[in-house]
């Protein structure tokens, strides 16, 4: 791309408009964060008495502290965790239960094998907000309201990831378990030590993907946490606003939505290679 | 080391059968080579042999044991592929080890049968590489090096050449050979290209649509073809096939004469005008063009001269070079 | 497409496809059945038990005029969230694409908004606009403007499809720089040559090329802006006001578990459901012609 530029490149006056359009996009992107970083830096009154200013002030460890300690309903920290707990539980589960289901529908043949495929070619239509009241009642049935269960589970029904583990098996040269049988390796051998490492790639960058939607759940902790301490940290910051607004405690709110928003970002932007890779390849 | 055996092999995917019954028996150390155009099923021999493919009737045995429900890994065989297969995220040491971890060797025993087999194969510098960072004749090497440290009873070779350049194939042909001669283990290898089955055959299976057409020895396979087929894939440039009564013959559908059998002279049993002609150095072929239209091509040496293009020169043979096939291409008595 | 290679055996297979398929009959056919089973009763007043309307509760939607108004918000806001985000991150990706040196600094910026869940962008957004303590809301009544989003319908529906659509323009952004960086540079410079000044080749070239692109992003913001964006819409308005801002999934939401209307709930879960399967299936379409070259 760079070296192929040549005559269309731009130069001078046109390469500063370039850069300053981007600048502009990016200061109107960053502008909302930025501002919530600058009120989880201040004292409540700052914010109360707009306009409030748009450089950090000098408050930003005692109201941090405050947020992750003391909270409004419940502590951050403990929310922080249980998002941590849900996002993980999300990856993790779904890339395990996909990488299982894909191995045993590309490498072999048994009975209902199609139907499984179809079956699971359903469930890519359905996201959870579609069938959310009676899967409300599934967990209330089982017992699973404000449980780890309840969040990670009806969030992994589904095949996605399936599929893009079935698409990669199948670009792996046959030849590879055909040597592997000859070397000796039974199936579950040839999936852990050959199928496994090959596809570690595929796997976070997956993983960039689903811990980020598993992250950034909203509707679903919304129905099945009603105690305070199973909240997650999306979900727990519109719980933080009392009836009339007036007496929100702005501050601990936005310190909350900074804290909410670090570990998404560092996983996209600490993996963006993958991310980009998860995405396009996830779409495909 | 073992023998091998097949006894009427068949194979059928569906209601196909590709493979009509083959019959062998391969001796202890025998170096055996599958020739035959694609589609003939030679690949599919070989990996009924491997336990690769089910076997759909007849007899597969190793040894002297019927291995036909035999897992690959219990038939005591290694096999080196055409693309190599060898795993890409290990690294060449891993490669050539993973059987024999697999099989719960020691693991001192594993490394040195790795170094010895390394050393064979002039893999020592590159043990601690992965198989992207060799290149492709390296490649080739570790596939094989794969194979050794198993000490296999079979050798079983699915076109291991076919992917590299013409120049390191005649290498690794010879470093096969050399190889085979020095483990003596039974080798089966496939390929469609008929100079490694000649030069490196003990005997030779000939396939043609799923049929071993002939089994020998590659100079006798070349000096007397039971088929018109088998005469026409083994030797280069191909046998010349000539209507009958062209050349005054009767009895036989077609008639085969190698171009290496023909003699361009003043006055001979058929005339011919030159088409062209290929001086290739030590030898010429000269394309002739018969009277009514076919073509033939005359392999001489470079000592007698060149004929120039629109020439009108006559052939000659001798009368024993003359291959007589019948109408379904079995090679008739003389 | 099928391997050619396979291991043998039956019980195995079936093991390893066992927690997907009891995890999704369980947490996924079993629910998707029972809302297609409760579109098709009411329960009683007493919710001691359920009455057979077979498509009643259909029917009932179909004469109820807070639905089809939710119906034209939905498509009101799933149609502006798809310009505003798909237009700002075209913009975006044809000048990132411009430069040589610095479009990979620009990306790292850029796909932030990415990892901010729908709700927490509502939060940001809603502290910008707030009535009482709102930036930007402040400076406009400097300005003259008094902003109301609590109580001004369109000032609401606007800050949901802003909020909405900032969250999605990181994704968009990189499918378009990806689609635009794909258009071989001879191609461009070709027309350069034949004189073509940056807009003439960006509309006679880049977008055509990029058409598969930007149809793709089309259909999957629908579906963003159709079930994702729940989360933006529960923090800024909470559907209001009067419901300027329900749309369907909110609804769902609303009627299902705020007014404990179960039928009708599970009669819009199933148009829900038609209506992605129909999204579905065009993305699908889509892709299948994609892949091909």
């Amino acid at each position: 791309m760079a070296q192929q530029n040549g005559m269309v490149e731009k130069r001078g006056a046109g390469l500063w408009l370039t850069h300053l359009g981007l600048i502009i996009g990016v200061a109107f992107i960053f502008f909302p964060i930025w501002l919530a970083f600058v009120a989880s830096t201040v004292e409540q009154q700052q914010i109360a008495r707009p306009p409030m200013p748009l450089l950090p002030g000098d408050k930003l460890f005692e109201n941090y502290a405050r947020a992750l300690s003391a909270g409004v309903n419940a502590p951050v920290a403990q929310m922080l965790g249980n998002s941590l707990v849900m996002a993980l539980g999300i990856a993790l589960g779904k890339i395990a239960i996909s990488l299982l289901s894909a191995f045993a529908i590309v490498y072999f043949r048994f009975p209902g094998r199609k139907l499984f495929f179809w079956l699971i070619f359903l469930t890519l239509m359905l996201p959870v907000e579609v069938r959310i009241v009676p899967t409300y009642e599934v967990i209330a049935n089982f017992g699973m309201l404000n449980s780890y269960q309840g969040l990670i589970l009806p969030l992994i029904a589904s095949a996605t990831a399936t599929f893009l583990f079935r698409q990669f098996f199948m670009t792996v040269p046959d030849e590879l378990a055909e040597a592997a049988r000859v070397d000796g390796a039974g199936p579950m051998r040839f999936f852990f030590d050959i199928l496994l490492p090959m596809s570690r790639t595929n796997i976070a960058a997956l993983f960039v993907i689903l811990f980020i939607y598993g992250w950034n759940q909203y509707l679903w902790p919304l129905l099945i946490t009603t105690d305070p301490d199973m909240n997650t940290i999306v979900m727990g910051i519109k719980q933080m606003f009392p009836s009339g607004d007036d007496t929100a405690d702005w501050p601990v709110i936005m310190a909350t939505s900074i804290l909410a928003m670090i570990p998404p970002v560092l996983v996209v932007v600490g993996m963006q290679k993958l991310f980009i890779r998860g995405l396009v390849e996830s779409e495909k | 080391m073992a023998t091998v055996t097949l006894k009427n092999l068949r194979k059928s995917f569906g209601k196909t059968e590709v493979i009509h019954g083959v019959d062998i028996d391969i001796q202890d150390g025998e170096f055996i080579v599958i020739v035959g155009p694609s589609g003939c099923g030679k690949s599919t021999l070989l990996r009924m042999v491997a336990g690769l493919e089910t076997v759909t009737s007849g007899e597969v045995g190793i040894d002297g044991r019927v291995v036909n429900d035999v897992e690959p890994m219990e038939r005591d065989i290694a096999m080196v592929f055409q693309n190599y297969a060898l795993y890409p995220h290990m690294s060449v040491f891993d490669n050539m080890a993973y059987g024999l971890k697999i099989g719960k060797t020691p693991k001192s025993e594993i490394e040195t049968r790795v170094a010895q087999a390394a050393k064979m194969l002039q893999l020592e510098p590159y043990l601690a590489r992965k198989p992207r960072e060799l290149s492709g004749g390296q490649r080739q090497r570790v596939a094989m090096g794969r194979a050794i440290v198993r000490k296999p009873a079979v050798f079983l070779f699915d076109e291991p050449l076919s992917n590299l350049d013409a120049k390191l194939r005649v290498q690794m042909r010879l470093e096969i050979k050399a190889l085979q001669r020095e483990l003596g283990v039974t080798s089966l290898y496939v390929t469609h290209d008929q100079v490694e089955a000649m030069t490196l055959a003990d005997r030779m299976i000939v396939m043609n649509g799923g049929v071993a057409d002939q089994i020998g020895a590659p100079l006798d396979v070349y000096a007397d073809p039971q088929t018109a087929f088998v005469a026409g894939f083994i030797g280069s440039p191909p046998t010349n096939f000539i209507e009958p009564a062209l050349i005054g013959q009767t009895g036989a559908a077609q008639i085969g004469i190698r171009p290496e059998h023909m003699q361009i002279t003043q006055s001979g049993q058929v005339e011919g005008s030159v088409a062209y002609a290929e001086a290739l150095g030590a030898e010429t072929l000269v394309h002739l063009r018969l009277a009514q239209g076919q073509m033939i091509t005359v392999r001489q040496d470079a000592s007698h001269p060149i004929p120039q293009e629109g020439d009108t020169v006559a052939l000659e043979w001798a009368a024993q070079s003359l291959m007589r096939f019948d109408q379904a291409g079995k090679r008739l008595a003389d | 497409m099928e391997k050619r290679v396979t291991f043998k055996g039956i019980w195995l297979p079936i093991l390893l496809v066992a927690p997907q398929i009891i995890i999704t009959a369980i947490f996924f056919f079993y629910p998707a059945g029972q809302a297609i089973w409760q579109s098709l009763y009411i329960p009683d007043p007493f919710g001691l038990s359920m009455q057979w309307v077979g498509l009643g509760n259909f029917e009932y939607l179909a004469g109820d005029p807070y639905y089809r108004t939710s119906f034209i918000t939905t498509a009101i806001f799933s149609i502006l969230v798809t310009v505003v985000s798909m237009g700002v991150a075209l913009y975006l990706a044809v000048l990132a694409d411009r430069l040589i040196k610095g479009s990979g600094a620009y990306r790292t910026l850029l796909i932030w908004p990415y990892a901010v869940a729908p709700a927490v962008a509502g939060v940001l957004w809603l502290f910008m606009f707030n009535t009482r303590v709102g930036v930007v809301a402040w400076y406009l009544g400097v300005l003259g403007y008094d902003w109301n989003h609590v109580l001004n319908e369109g000032e609401a529906m606007g800050l949901v499809v802003v909020a909405s659509a900032w969250g999605r323009i990181s994704y968009n952004f990189l499918f378009f720089l990806a689609g635009l960086q794909a258009i071989p540079k001879s191609v461009i410079e070709a027309a350069a040559i034949d004189g073509a000044r940056f807009w003439t080749r960006f509309r006679t070239i880049v977008w055509p090329l990029l058409s598969p692109t930007t149809f793709f992003l089309m259909v999957v913001n629908i579906i963003y802006a159709f079930f994702e964006t729940f989360g933006v819409i529960h923090t800024i308005t909470s559907g209001g006001p009067q419901q300027a801002t329900t749309i369907l999934v909110y609804k769902v939401f609303a009627d299902g578990f705020v007014g404990q209307d179960l039928g009708s709930s599970a009669a819009q879960s199933v148009v829900l459901l038609v209506l992605v399967s129909i999204l579905t299936v065009v993305q699908f379409k889509f892709v299948e012609r994609r892949v091909h070259y």
